[in-house]
């Protein structure tokens, strides 16, 4: 089962780099990172690649394959032809560090403005009392492993980098629906989704939950229902109507 | 795409390649593409016609028709009585009804991904760069009025009901008693795609339910949207397959209008 | 002088796990300016990759359930050679570590009453683990990196800077503890993306910095754990107890290659799952030994009502300590009864229905459906052991978790001795958020009670930087990669689950060989994001680690936990007195001496039946 596998990896710094192609060994049951590391250990010693756990836990060994961001972990040898030339370049929303890592600190700075769970006042630890049907939601959110690949694939930002500045790109905003639908969070989530994380900008095209590793329905789950509490708040005339007058009594 | 933006953007690794994806991508926007490039020519086609929407023997109306509320209406095909004048040639009898129906589609969040996708190349498909120069969203107008999303749900279940109503009125033999023939069961089929289509509108998943911090203090809605949302993953196969029967559904009835070919009656 | 950036910070926590993220947000709340370096991206510490819970008597599924009894399994977890007090204090504690993370955003599965669900583990005696799924990892370390967030967010409403008083320097590698005479004067490293030097001065360091298992071949551990933290404090002139203890977890992948070591975790066998040979046989009936031989079924069908009934049956064998169904399964292998992959089944798929194995086991099934090909639900697993968990590590006091440096403190794996010779199941999570805490405290204290900041010299920089660049420094030597291979081989079958005296020296002989290759070793390229030149700095604390192992698994002369001497095979009374104690020498090689332990406190020696500790203690340590 052991074959010459063609491969290639992209190459290079920010400053510029190329496509290189290499021919390695591919045993029965690889992973492309198996690949990658064989690559390292006997053809390309100081090839840059992120990774940590191998078991799709960490989300580190994020990158395209063929085009397409996935873990390369979680990416069987065996899914490609023997004579396909599998291309694998860095992730391609993020600035390049060298090779195929990339410098994922946008998503660092972005994770730190989403306001932290407000926990309610009168509560001290140990006094918690929630229903599984109640964190259930939220919990599926929680199986993040923050790869980065929605936020990567998201054409809002991927395609258009002056947004980065107003958009947190799909991690983020299902972090604002996660903390929105805890069932003990005290803080007004809706508006700053909006306002201030660029939900609008999400035209709900999906890509972030077909590269999910984790297989949460981000779109369905998370960022639809976040429009539509958003829509409670800010957009439904009835909604608003209603307020103005309760204001005004 | 400019040169200096999106994937070539200063800093981000120059791969050269628009795309690396070596699997037919482009299939899916395309096929998908074309389907609805072919429902717009054909409703818009239709809605103009302002014939060939109701067969009398039967008690059929096309779905595109219902409720035909204008005196210009068919004989018996006004069962909600006439509200208006004769319509003028330009105006389609079924204007409101289309207006709240393409409305509910048009706002629809899988159609909104499907438009996006085959329509506006924004993206195409995952990872493949989209064409425009810059990209604002949903925020500004018109984009914005997709949020009124759930007002067009409430309209599709007033038509929805009006639907079922005129299903059951298609129960119609020619000799005025009961009867049901193929087109009674293609309006019954269209009639199921319809409200399986409605029912798992993500704004009904949220209207139901989903808008609660608390599904434990509400435990009958919590029933409403674990029921929504089970349907709602397959949104998109209703949506897809609903568009399918409607336009069966209306084709058939225009046929049968038209007298292009009669009605298979399994029953008076 | 060497060029480099300069930070100063009261508190530097190395690691950025469970035990730094914890000793961090704890140092920052007592008010002193902490840095976090870790080797990777933030959040991404071996932490994710624990599973099954985080033990907590909190009593929620058993009201039986208190903090002795907590404390009585730990004890006879770890052979009664666990550090008592840390492991009391493991015990008290651990509840409150659980109910703070609720606060800070945690979302637990939850009891039908709305309280944290609790499940049972190996060596437990009620259902006591806190957990999500089986990714109960995952939401400890998101929530504390949340925790964390939180702070930062304080720091900038009242500063305007998120990193005032509490910034984290991710991919970043400390290769060096600096000293003013006896005390901690700050830290030396690299940033792993540039290559550039890095200077920390602080009068306190944490070391949080994990495990060992990289030096072993089949290991459920991460690249990140190359023993960086045993190894910076033995350099510091820090010791380490316990080294000799290895846990291999009996349940890891064997198929197929590219995963062999990636751990299954336990809870398929607390929920259920159980093991078998290739003819079908549940074997470990066969192996439980005396001393447990009270607590543990006898027939297969009481083990099945226990899933039911757990207060009238005993418990099924296949839920012994880990150290125990790891011996079973390796013996079960080499009498050739084993798998095709040379392992065991273990089967959940004809235990529960399909539905409730996806809900209680969610990432194991993603696991093998993406990895293996294997449908859980469908078919058996095949497992073998992994090395998963060194219970030895940095000496410590158990109340501040300071060692016997001056301002260097230690918690986590990276700490000994609250294990003892093995470590239970879920005491893991647990141990990380306790002495976390207390690590961050102890060394806030510290940092008050200076009269005055010891101060960093130039030299020691310099010296720092000049052993850090030597690997670029020769032409013509070994790949990294090469040797780390040899060594993680050797360690395997030299110094691995089942150990003899000749193969240890062996092992010894094979260190100093490599030892000798690695002052020697090349590495291409230059200093921007090599792994390379990363592998070559890691392989020396590995190899100063592999020898702590291998000399203290020589001196010891019995078996016992996460150490068995085939040549030695019973448990012995007077070695549970000893702690064999490794520090360096001037000249970097491993010394390791004796120590006799601390006896137990009474009142803690008081809640065992005499007839059970007759099993672990020697005569004259019985209570009168």
């Amino acid at each position: 089962m052991t074959y010459k596998g063609k491969f290639r990896v992209w190459r290079g710094d920010a400053e510029g780099g190329d496509l290189q192609d290499y021919e390695v060994e591919v045993n029965e049951g690889e992973v492309v990172l198996d690949v990658i590391h064989r690559l390292q250990a006997t053809q390309a010693p100081d090839m840059a690649v992120r990774w940590n756990c191998k078991a799709g836990k960490c989300g580190s060994c994020s990158a395209e394959i063929n085009g397409m961001p996935k873990l390369m972990c979680m990416c069987r040898m065996n899914t490609f032809d023997e004579d396909e030339v599998v291309t694998v370049t860095p992730m391609r929303t993020f600035p390049v560090i060298r090779d195929l890592v990339t410098d994922v600190s946008y998503n660092y700075t972005k994770a730190r403005e989403v306001k932290a769970f407000t926990p309610p006042a009168d509560l001290k630890p140990g006094e918690y009392r929630m229903q599984q049907v109640d964190v259930e939601r939220s919990q599926e959110f929680r199986k993040c492993i923050e790869c980065f690949l929605c936020q990567n694939t998201c054409h809002v930002i991927r395609d258009h980098e002056e947004n980065k500045e107003s958009f947190s790109g799909p991690r983020f905003l299902m972090r604002i629906a996660e903390l929105d639908m805890h069932p003990l969070d005290a803080a007004d989530r809706q508006h700053q989704a909006q306002d201030d994380h660029g939900l609008g900008f999400c035209n709900i095209t999906k890509c972030c939950t077909e590269v999910c590793p984790e297989h949460i329905k981000i779109t369905d789950n998370a960022l639809i229902p976040m429009k539509e509490r958003v829509a409670d708040r800010k957009y439904d005339p009835i909604v608003w109507l209603g307020n103005k007058i309760r204001r005004r009594a | 795409m400019s040169a200096d933006t999106g994937i070539n953007s200063p800093g981000r690794a120059q791969v050269g390649l628009k795309t690396a994806r070596t699997d037919k991508w482009w299939l899916a926007p395309l096929r998908i593409g074309v389907i609805l490039g072919f429902f717009v020519v054909y409703a818009t086609i239709r809605i103009f016609m302002n014939k060939w929407y109701w067969v009398n023997d039967y008690h059929y109306l096309t779905p595109l028709y219902s409720p035909c509320i204008n005196e210009g209406c068919s004989p018996g095909s006004s069962h909600l009585g006439t509200w208006f004048p004769k319509f003028p040639v330009f105006i389609p009898y079924s204007i409101i009804t289309f207006a709240v129906l393409a409305g509910f589609r048009g706002t629809c969040y899988y159609y909104r991904k499907a438009g996006y996708r085959s329509l506006f190349f924004a993206p195409a498909a995952c990872a493949v760069p989209e064409p425009h120069k810059s990209y604002t969203g949903e925020r500004k107008f018109p984009l914005i009025a997709l949020n009124l999303h759930r007002y067009f749900f409430y309209g599709a279940l007033v038509f929805g009901i009006l639907n079922v109503y005129d299903g059951v009125l298609a129960f119609h033999g020619k000799d005025g008693g009961f009867g049901f023939g193929l087109g009674t069961l293609i309006i019954w089929i269209n009639l199921v795609m319809l409200w399986l289509y409605t029912l798992s509108c993500h704004a009904c998943r949220h209207i139901v339910g989903g808008r609660l911090k608390n599904f434990s203090k509400h435990p009958l809605r919590y029933r409403y949207w674990t029921f929504v949302s089970k349907l709602n993953p397959k949104h998109g196969t209703f949506a897809m397959a609903s568009l399918f029967t409607v336009i069966l559904t209306d084709f058939y009835i225009m046929a049968l209008s038209a007298g292009w070919f009669s009605d298979l009656r399994f029953f008076n | 002088m060497t060029e480099l950036e300069r930070h100063t910070y009261d508190v530097v926590v190395i690691g950025a796990g469970g035990a730094g993220l914890r000793a961090a947000i704890e140092a920052r709340e007592q008010g002193k300016r902490t840095a976090i370096v870790c080797k990777s991206l933030f959040g991404k510490a071996h932490t994710v990759m624990a599973e099954g819970g985080c033990a907590a008597a909190m009593g929620n599924a058993n009201s039986n359930d208190n903090w002795q009894v907590h404390y009585r399994d730990t004890m006879r977890g770890g052979k009664f050679l666990n550090n008592w007090r840390m492991a009391e204090l493991h015990a008290q504690e651990a509840p409150d570590r659980v109910w703070e993370l609720e606060t800070y955003g945690a979302l637990f599965d939850r009891t039908p009453d709305g309280r944290i669900s609790q499940r049972n583990f190996g060596g437990h005696s009620y259902p006591r683990l806190a957990h999500v799924g089986d990714r109960t990892g995952l939401e400890l370390i998101r929530t504390l990196q949340q925790k964390i967030v939180s702070l930062q967010q304080e720091d900038f409403e009242a500063t305007g800077d998120y990193e005032a008083n509490l910034k984290v320097y991710a991919e970043c590698t400390v290769t060096e503890l600096l000293k003013d005479g006896d005390a901690i004067s700050g830290a030396f490293g690299y940033w792993r993306e540039s290559g550039r030097f890095i200077l920390f001065d602080a009068p306190a360091v944490i070391l949080a910095t994990g495990g060992v298992g990289k030096s072993f071949k089949v290991t459920s551990n991460s690249w990140e754990y190359t023993g960086d933290g045993h190894a910076l404090a033995m350099r510091a002139g820090a010791t380490l107890i316990n080294m000799e203890f290895i846990q291999f977890h009996p349940t890891g992948m064997v198929w197929p290659p590219s995963v062999k070591g990636i751990l299954v975790t336990e809870s398929v066998r607390g929920d259920g799952g159980v093991l078998k040979n290739s003819e079908g046989k549940r074997f470990m009936f066969e192996y439980v030994p005396d001393v447990f031989r009270a607590q543990y079924a006898e027939t297969e069908e009481e083990a099945d009502r226990w899933y039911k009934d757990a207060d009238n049956n005993r418990r099924p064998p296949e839920l012994l300590p880990r150290d125990e169904v790891a011996r079973a399964i390796n013996s079960e292998v080499k009498a050739g009864r084993g798998t095709p992959h040379g392992g065991v089944f273990l089967d959940v798929s004809s235990r529960l229905p399909a539905e409730e194995i996806k809900r209680r086991l969610p990432s194991m099934h993603h696991q093998f459906k993406e990895l293996a090909d294997v449908d859980i639900t469908a078919e058996p697993m095949e497992v073998g052991p992994t090395c998963h968990y060194v219970m030895g590590g940095v000496e410590v006091e158990p109340d501040t978790a300071s060692s016997v440096v001056p301002g260097l403190f230690a918690a986590g794996e990276v700490a000994g001795g609250m294990h003892g010779s093995n470590r239970l199941g879920g005491n893991s999570l647990s141990d990380l958020l306790v002495f976390g805490r207390r690590a961050g405290m102890g060394a806030a204290l510290y940092v008050d009670s200076l009269a005055e900041r010891p101060k960093i010299a130039e030299a020691d920089i310099d010296a720092a930087a000049a052993d850090a660049l030597a690997p670029f420094e020769l032409e013509g030597g070994e790949n990294p990669y090469t040797i780390h291979q040899e060594l993680q081989q050797s360690m395997n079958d030299l110094v691995g689950i089942i150990r003899k005296e000749e193969e240890m020296e062996q092992a010894l002989g094979r260190l100093s060989e490599f030892r000798g290759r690695i002052a020697k070793m090349t590495v291409e390229g230059h200093r921007q994001f090599n792994p390379g030149w990363h592998l070559a700095l890691d392989l020396r604390n590995m190899l100063t680690v592999s020898e702590c192992v291998a000399k203290a698994a020589l001196l010891r002369q019995e078996s016992r936990g996460g150490h068995t001497r085939d040549d030695f095979p019973g448990m012995n009374a007077e070695w549970r007195k000893k702690l064999l104690v490794c520090g360096l020498n001037a000249d970097g090689s491993v010394n390791v001496d004796e120590k006799q332990q601390i006896p137990m406190r009474e009142d803690l020696l008081e809640l065992f039946e005499v007839d059970e500790l007759k099993k672990y203690l020697t005569e004259e340590e019985l209570p009168a």
